[in-house]
């Protein structure tokens, strides 16, 4: 992919972002939080990208722990949101 | 094997990428109203789960035993981790998840780095080159700065600001060693060793950062380090031309800026003046208390003002949970209601440790998020207000803290529960207690509660 249409993305997904994200009542910012921080988890794929041509022991361990950094980062950052947002009832 | 061939087919992959975001983008926007906000969560995992696969099925991608222990390994931490943490421990926790994110990014532009050198011998093409310097710079800062955030909330390192001399100086000089690494880098020196010199000079500058910060502070923080991440996550991305990479990360780099400049707002502080300024150097001088007396008051006399009044509304503060006190607080408004009280909470943005950190407390008590208001809210309807319960929170009302507060001075009658007379995280005496119309009761604020519950039953 071209550098340009790179550009084009970013500046695209960051204007999705403040759109999207603007609209978050107070209530919901502590969630909202923790669920965006459990997206950019997503840096797991860089892991996955790069291991299978990684060569030599330290470059693939230190790959491994990236994984296990960025599967924390996603299976954690989703589970807490979910037990913060299981909370939010209304009053029967 | 035709369905192996078209599963392995990089636009079908793409097209996954693509559902993936989509679903980002929708679960994002589903977290804006409590109603939909889990279900809302849960595409976004979807979202990954899918992407996550999606990257599996690319021809290039091996060792999947390897890839099997990291996620092995990391499902084993995380899982138990966010069962267990309390959600009063949710500020540290988000942070620390927010730091692996950031390291996760650190390690693998690094190895990128090093791969390049190794298999071509010279440096990466510019293109792919700089996201992975910038990748390296904010990822490191972003894994230092969120351990040493938990560090403080956990309080394994002291809460109050902790500054070196010249500390500025230092700052710039740390920022200047890693950005001149990565120019010359970009020049066209290979060397790892200037790669690793980058991480090191970001990581300190990530210390750094944080250290001087105090806990009033942190929510910002965090917030900040999140946009961080997610922004070195797009950095990544487009090193390693990946389109899911770039949007997922884009999309939290600018969440995350939103809320930081939306606290900063509430702050009454600037993002440029929190970065310059260091941060948590509040300077307004601190009053002079020595004249002035604070009225105690007992339970017994709280519960006659609360049973009596039409409308109350609770204002909490970190206090209270740190007490775990809300599940007795809802207790007390419910008792409260079934006498016919009108009770409504009044939420601070910056209430607790991280924006909505209160709300979520709250819920967590089965408080119906109907009766939660928000600072503007709640704030013109005070002047009506007969009584205000200030529970365990004390900048957040502090009329001298320099920022928008809730207006509880402005109510008939005012009653603070605290545990004692010092002053908030911001350092600041609050001019609040010595009001004619406030009445302080001190003690753990649990059991202040639970005591004028008692008494309210015994009316």
């Amino acid at each position: 992919m071209d550098l340009l249409t790179e550009l084009t993305i970013l500046v695209l997904a960051a204007f999705v972002g403040f759109e999207v994200i603007s609209k978050v009542p107070n209530t919901l910012h502590t969630p909202l939080m923790s669920a965006t921080n459990a997206i950019h988890g997503i840096v797991l794929l860089g892991g996955l990208l790069l291991i299978g041509e990684a060569t030599g022991f330290l470059d693939e361990f230190l790959l491994v722990i990236a994984i296990a950094f960025g599967t924390i980062n996603i299976v954690g950052g989703f589970l807490v949101t979910d037990r913060m947002l299981e909370m939010f009832k209304r009053r029967d | 094997m035709v369905t192996a061939s078209f599963l392995t087919d990089p636009d079908f992959i793409r097209v996954l990428y693509i559902a993936a975001f989509a679903c980002f983008i929708i679960g994002l926007r589903l977290l804006n109203h409590p109603r939909t906000a889990r279900k809302g969560n849960m595409i976004a995992a979807v979202g990954m789960a899918i992407a996550v696969v999606a990257t599996l099925l690319w021809d290039f991608v091996g060792d999947y035993w390897l890839i099997a222990v990291g996620i092995a390994i990391g499902t084993a931490v995380g899982i138990p981790a966010a069962r267990s943490v309390k959600m009063t421990a949710m500020p540290q926790m988000v942070a620390l998840f927010n730091g692996v994110g950031g390291g996760a990014v650190a390690l693998i532009s690094f190895v990128e780095y090093r791969e390049a050198l190794e298999h071509t011998g010279a440096n990466p093409e510019l293109e792919q080159l700089i996201p992975i310097l910038v990748a390296a710079i904010v990822g490191s800062i972003s894994f230092w700065g969120s351990n040493i955030a938990f560090g403080k909330l956990q309080e394994i390192i002291p809460g109050r600001p902790i500054q070196l001399p010249g500390q500025q100086f230092i700052n710039i000089g740390l920022l200047v060693v890693a950005l001149g690494s990565a120019v010359a880098i970009a020049a066209g020196t290979e060397s790892e060793l200037l790669f690793l010199l980058i991480l090191v000079s970001a990581a300190v500058l990530g210390n750094m950062f944080v250290l001087p910060i105090g806990g009033a502070d942190m929510p910002v923080v965090i917030s900040l380090l999140n946009a961080f991440t997610g922004l070195s996550a797009a950095a990544a991305g487009m090193a390693l031309d990946n389109v899911a990479l770039i949007v997922g990360g884009m999309l939290v780099g600018a969440s995350g800026s939103i809320l930081t400049r939306l606290m900063a707002e509430a702050m009454n502080r600037s993002i440029a003046n929190i970065m310059v300024g260091g941060f948590g150097g509040v300077t307004v001088a601190a009053g002079d208390a020595g004249d002035k007396t604070a009225r105690s008051t007992d339970a017994a006399s709280v519960a006659m003002q609360l049973a009596y009044a039409r409308k109350v509304v609770v204002t909490p503060g970190y206090g209270l949970a740190v007490a775990q006190a809300q599940h007795t607080v809802r207790e007390l408004a419910d008792e409260l209601e079934k006498r016919g009280v009108e009770v409504s909470y009044a939420i601070h943005p910056v209430a607790g440790r991280m924006p909505g950190h209160m709300n979520v407390l709250l819920a967590e008590a089965d408080v119906p998020y109907e009766q939660l208001k928000e600072m503007d809210d709640v704030n013109p309807e005070l002047p009506q207000t007969d009584v205000a319960l200030v529970i365990g929170a004390n900048d957040t009302v502090n009329p001298d803290a320099g920022m928008p507060i809730i207006d509880v001075n402005k109510a008939g009658q005012v009653v603070v529960l605290k545990r004692s007379m010092n002053t908030g995280f911001a350092g600041i005496d609050n001019p609040l207690f010595y009001n004619e119309n406030t009445a302080l009761l001190f003690g753990d604020a649990k059991e202040s509660v639970a005591a004028v519950l008692a008494e309210v039953k015994d009316l």
